[in-house]
Formats: C-alpha cells, sequence, structure tokens
C-alpha cells in the first residue's frame, strides 16, 4: 500500500507549485513517485531518496579524501572557521526556509560577515533596478486572472526554466476574466534565440543579443506615437510599432523579464527601462511587471528575510562594521572573491561557488578555508571546500517558509523523515550560532545591530528625539553616527 | 580547420535542470551542460560535423565541450553553453561595479579539438582549481 500525500510545496524553482501529488510508502519513509510535478521538481524528490547520499559530515583530508565526522565537529569546525576569519564571506541562503534564514543572519551579526544570496548572480540587477525606480507589480493569481498580454522579455524561457509557469499562471490557465485559457491571451516573447518559449509565441521578436535597452527604449518611443528609425536592435521598426500597439490594446498587460536582461552588459539599467515601459502602460491600461526570479525556490524569501525583515537591504550586506552596509560592486561576493576581500567562505543553500561562479571566483574559494552546507550527494561546491555538512531537504525531509517570485509567502511541506541522525539547515545553524557565542565568550555584537534595528525603525517614523539618542549606548551612537556618514539625509541629529 | 569567432550567452535549460537535481557529479549532468549549440552555418565555417569536441577560449579561460546543431535555434552569431562550470570556465566575470558577472555576450574563439575530452564537473573544476 502507499499513501498520497496532497498539496505538496515544490522546492526547485521560485514558481513553487503548490498541488504535487507525492506517493510514499506505507511505512512513509521512502518517496515513490511525484505526480503533478515538472522534470526537475520531480527529479529533486527522488534524488533526496538516492542509495549514495552523503548522511555525515566530512571533512577533506590532505591527500585530497574525504573523512567522516560528527555533527558535533562540523559544527565546532564552522563556528571557528566563522570567528577566526577577519572578514567571512557567508554565501547562498536560498534554497532553504526563511527561519533558517533568520538564524544564518543571527552568525552574520555576531561573526561580522558579508552576506550575499544567489541574486547576485541572478536578479541582483533587478534588486539595484527596482531601488532606483519603484516598480508596479502584481500576483502571479492576478495574473492568472486578469492578463491578457503576456511578455516574456529577455533570456526569459520558462519553458525550460520554470516549466510549470505557463500551464499555472501566464498562458494556459482560464482565469475569472481569461476564461477561454490562452485563446484570452497574446503572447509576446522577445529573446536573441528562437526559444521553445518563442516558439509558443504569437510574436517573437529575436532581437540582437545585448540591445534590450535600446528595444525597451523603442517601444517607449513607439508608445508615444513618435518617429523610430528602420530598425533598433535588429527588429523592424513595423513590428515595434506594431508591438506597442498591442500591449497598450489590452486590458491587463503583463511584463516577465529574465537573465537575458540581468546578465547582459547596462544590467540594472535594462530593467530601469523595462519597469519605465511599464510606467508607460499605465497610461493606457493596466500594466505591471514581474521578475522570473528563482532558479533557487526561496532567493525571494532571502531578499525578504533580509530586505524587509532585518537588515533592509535584499543582497550584498556587509556587517564587518558591526551594522548592515549595502553596496553592491563592493560587498558582493564575486567583487569580494575576486579583490581578496575575505578569508574564509561559508555556503549553504546554493551551489554556484562550485557551478554557477565564474572560474576566477571558484579559485579563490578553493584558496580559502570553507565550509559547504548542501543536501546534495556531491555538490561541485564541495570539491573547492574544506568541508562539506550533508542537512535535509527543506520541502521534502522538513517544512518552512518559502516565497513565491512574486513575494507570496507559501509554507513548504515535510513529505518523509531525513536520514537518521541528520540535522536541517536550521538546526546546524542554531548549533553553530550557540558555539559561536560560546567562542565569543558573551562578548556579542548583537546589542550594536538591535540598536541599529531599532534607529531604522525610529526613522521610518519621524525621527529620534534628544531624550532617546543620549539613551543610546556610546557603542550604539558611534554605529549610528558611522551610518549616518554613509547617509546623512536619514540622520536627524547627527 | 578554422577557428571561429561567436558571441557566448548561457543559461538554464531542462536537461541542465533535471540532471543538476539528479546529481552534478553524474556524466549526465556532463552530457546536459558540456556543450556548445551552434547553427549549421557555424558548423559549415567551423568545418566540423556536430557532436565533434570542440575548445572554447575567450581572454577569461578555456574549456573543451562537444559542439551540437542548435535546439533552440537558429540564433546567428551566437553559441549557446548551459549554465554550469563548462560555461563559467570562460564567461566575462567582470561585474562593471553591479556586483553581477557579465555572463551574457562573451566574445570566444571556438576551435575544433577532437582529441580532447570532456571533463565531468567534479574533474573540471579540482584541474581548474586545486
Amino acid at each position: 500500500m502507499t499513501k498520497i500525500i496532497t498539496d505538496v510545496v515544490c522546492p526547485f524553482c521560485g514558481t513553487l507549485c503548490d498541488d504535487l501529488e507525492v506517493a510514499v510508502s506505507d511505512d512513509g519513509e521512502e518517496i515513490l513517485e511525484v505526480y503533478n510535478a515538472c522534470a526537475i521538481g520531480a527529479t529533486k524528490f527522488l534524488h533526496s531518496q538516492a542509495k549514495d547520499r552523503i548522511t555525515r559530515p566530512r571533512m577533506k583530508q590532505e591527500d585530497g579524501s574525504w573523512k567522516e565526522v560528527t555533527y558535533d565537529d562540523a559544527v565546532d569546525y564552522t563556528a571557528n572557521l566563522l570567528v577566526d576569519a577577519k572578514k567571512p564571506l557567508m554565501y547562498g541562503w536560498s534554497s532553504t526556509s526563511c527561519p533558517a534564514q533568520g538564524v544564518g543572519s543571527e552568525i552574520g551579526e555576531e561573526v561580522c560577515a558579508c552576506m550575499d544570496n544567489t541574486a547576485t548572480v541572478c536578479h541582483g540587477s533587478t534588486l539595484i533596478a527596482v531601488q532606483d525606480v519603484g516598480v508596479p507589480s502584481a500576483t502571479l493569481g492576478e495574473i492568472a486572472n486578469r492578463a491578457d498580454r503576456v511578455v516574456f522579455w529577455g533570456g526569459c524561457n520558462p519553458a525550460h526554466a520554470h516549466p510549470r509557469h505557463m500551464s499555472r499562471y501566464s498562458i494556459f490557465p482560464r482565469g475569472f476574466f481569461t476564461g477561454k485559457g490562452s485563446k484570452s491571451r497574446k503572447m509576446i516573447v522577445v529573446d536573441p534565440r528562437k526559444t521553445d518559449t518563442a516558439k509558443m509565441a504569437d510574436v517573437h521578436l529575436q532581437l540582437e543579443q545585448g540591445r534590450d535597452y535600446e528595444l525597451l527604449s523603442a517601444i517607449r518611443v513607439a508608445i508615444r506615437g513618435e518617429e523610430l528609425p528602420d530598425f533598433v536592435a535588429g527588429i523592424p521598426k513595423e513590428e515595434i510599432y506594431e508591438t506597442a500597439e498591442t500591449l497598450k490594446s489590452g486590458r491587463f498587460t503583463v511584463i516577465f523579464f529574465g537573465m537575458g536582461v540581468t546578465h547582459s552588459l547596462g544590467k540594472n539599467h535594462n530593467i530601469d527601462i523595462a519597469i519605465m515601459v511599464t510606467r508607460d502602460l499605465n497610461d493606457y491600461t493596466k500594466a505591471a511587471i514581474v521578475a522570473m526570479r528563482g532558479g533557487h525556490y526561496n532567493v525571494t524569501g532571502s531578499g525578504q528575510v533580509w530586505g524587509g525583515w532585518q537588515f533592509g537591504f535584499p543582497f550584498c550586506l556587509d556587517l564587518t562594521r558591526g551594522f548592515a552596509r549595502y553596496n553592491p560592486g563592493d560587498s558582493s561576493s564575486n567583487d569580494l572573491l575576486v579583490r581578496d576581500e575575505v578569508d574564509a567562505v561559508f555556503v549553504l543553500g546554493s551551489d554556484p561557488p562550485g557551478a554557477h561562479f565564474p572560474v576566477r571566483s571558484v579559485k579563490k574559494i578553493a584558496q580559502l578555508p570553507s565550509v559547504c552546507i548542501d543536501p546534495h550527494i556531491t555538490p561541485p561546491t564541495s570539491a573547492v571546500s574544506k568541508m562539506h555538512v550533508p542537512v535535509a531537504f527543506v520541502g521534502v525531509e522538513v517544512g518552512g517558509c518559502a516565497y513565491r517570485m512574486d513575494n507570496v509567502p507559501i509554507e513548504t511541506r515535510k513529505v518523509v523523515e531525513p536520514p537518521e541522525g541528520m540535522l536541517t539547515d536550521e538546526e546546524f545553524l542554531q548549533k553553530v550560532l550557540d558555539r559561536v557565542r560560546e567562542l565569543k565568550g558573551g562578548q556579542h555584537n548583537h546589542d550594536r545591530v538591535s540598536h541599529q534595528k531599532w534607529f531604522c525603525l525610529r526613522l521610518f517614523r519621524g525621527g529620534l528625539t534628544e531624550t532617546k539618542w543620549m539613551s543610546l549606548s556610546k557603542t550604539a551612537r558611534s554605529s549610528m553616527q558611522a551610518m549616518s556618514q554613509s547617509r546623512p539625509s536619514l540622520m536627524p541629529l547627527a | 580547420m578554422a577557428a571561429i569567432q561567436i558571441n557566448l550567452i548561457s543559461g538554464r535549460t531542462i536537461q541542465q535542470g533535471v540532471s543538476m537535481e539528479g546529481g552534478k557529479e553524474k556524466l549526465a549532468y556532463r552530457d546536459a551542460c558540456g556543450i556548445l549549440e551552434l547553427d549549421d552555418a557555424e558548423f559549415k565555417r567551423l568545418g566540423c560535423f556536430k557532436n565533434t569536441n570542440v575548445r572554447v577560449s575567450s581572454e577569461f579561460g578555456s574549456v573543451v565541450v562537444k559542439a551540437i546543431g542548435a535546439t533552440q535555434g537558429p540564433h546567428p552569431g551566437l553559441g549557446w553553453i548551459p549554465m554550469g562550470p563548462w560555461a563559467n570556465a570562460v564567461v566575462d566575470p567582470n561585474t562593471y561595479s553591479t556586483g553581477m558577472p557579465t555572463f551574457k555576450g562573451t566574445p570566444v574563439t571556438v576551435e575544433v579539438a577532437e582529441e580532447e575530452t570532456v571533463l565531468d564537473a567534479i574533474a573540471l573544476i579540482t584541474e581548474e582549481c586545486l
């Protein structure tokens, strides 16, 4: 007999499909089959069942071989690595739950780390653009029910990267105002390749690679009915006028965009202007723009935990002065690594250091003391790390909150037990935090950072009073004054 | 045989995603990501058949991958290596003060390398870094 667990949330991409069904053995210990998931999601569930899975931490020996160690040893190694480092990099945080990210942030505060998540190689440009110009957005539910003009811009290829996005939210669902499903919608794809998504589209604008800014600018011109040159980014002006008209004539237009714009030259400026196109369209109809986030299912949550809850900045955090600073290009992981500015590397909930960072950065990681916390069998990061700590798969072996690409929080579900004795990442992080505090002998940075948070709150509510300011400790005041030097307009008293 | 210049981009494919979740240490991951997708016209310029190993070089590095026909093409002038250690061996790491490496749009040279082998992910990273 098998048991079917329903309404399971898929912990692969930022679409966070919440309609999976998983067949487990009668004793609830083994996953037998996964229904409704895409090929990638199903593989992730089944990977957790691999017979050759590593279930205990292991330390790399001089000769390159691995030696199994206990979780206590791994906790001790990790805590010492972080405490001994002058400027550790704590990277990843995107394939884990928000509570684990919260504990990780406490460790980062204690050891004055640089913290960064996978947005730094994904939608970091988007986060910068949103800070520049804001964002008119919508949830995927609104889009499923209302959107009748759907644009996938710039390397946005959901047929491969978010395989159920089109069937659940953007193209095929029969929504309240989109009762005819895909027939209710015009689909436009802008991509330098004829992707599998582009092959489904009503219109495919095959622009020259890296010319997104020019084409978006041309669409703004066309929306206003002004003159265009004969070709922009390799696209004839007639097609640009036609596209602008299609976008204006819809009842609800949504632009999804992907790595083609965030990774190409221009970076955040490409997204600035995509957002401005959306703004312009709102003069004619309702329009929204949504980043196709989530090659890791909870990269959005990581930005929420840091940006919305803990520090005010969604990635590229520099806590080395005891309070949060943010300066992409300076406090971003690839720049820190290439410039030799960090002296230890901690990776959790991602594998980009092994697989998705440019090799120049990976080489730097290989030269530093490092720990890799990852449930997969042999993640490439472990090839360059000194310690590999396997943990339970979030969303398969332990639940926890994650944020969908449209910033909607969804609680993932536990389906089976992790291998016996295996810790979850939250449990492991909590042990590391306790050990870090022991090693530091009660000298917490906690007070300074808490004061900073309180200070930020006060700023939003209208500023500090003289009495409150004087009641703060000298350390807290000096950290705030340091902050005021970088953002004087926010400092009412200094 | 000739060496050709192309503009390299990378990104997710569903085969990359499936093999990544299946285990990056496995050969399926190499087979999904250690490839370079080219248009037929580029194979003519290169003077070789499809499924030939080629060396892709940029000013940032060099890597051997298998050249295959474009699965999502045509894309004239563009080469495609799925995201992973093979693409990252040659992509432009400069962030221009944004924090974001320039993963798309790296000028690369492609030349036939029939005698060379495509390494698996762990071997490639080990060779590059250790």
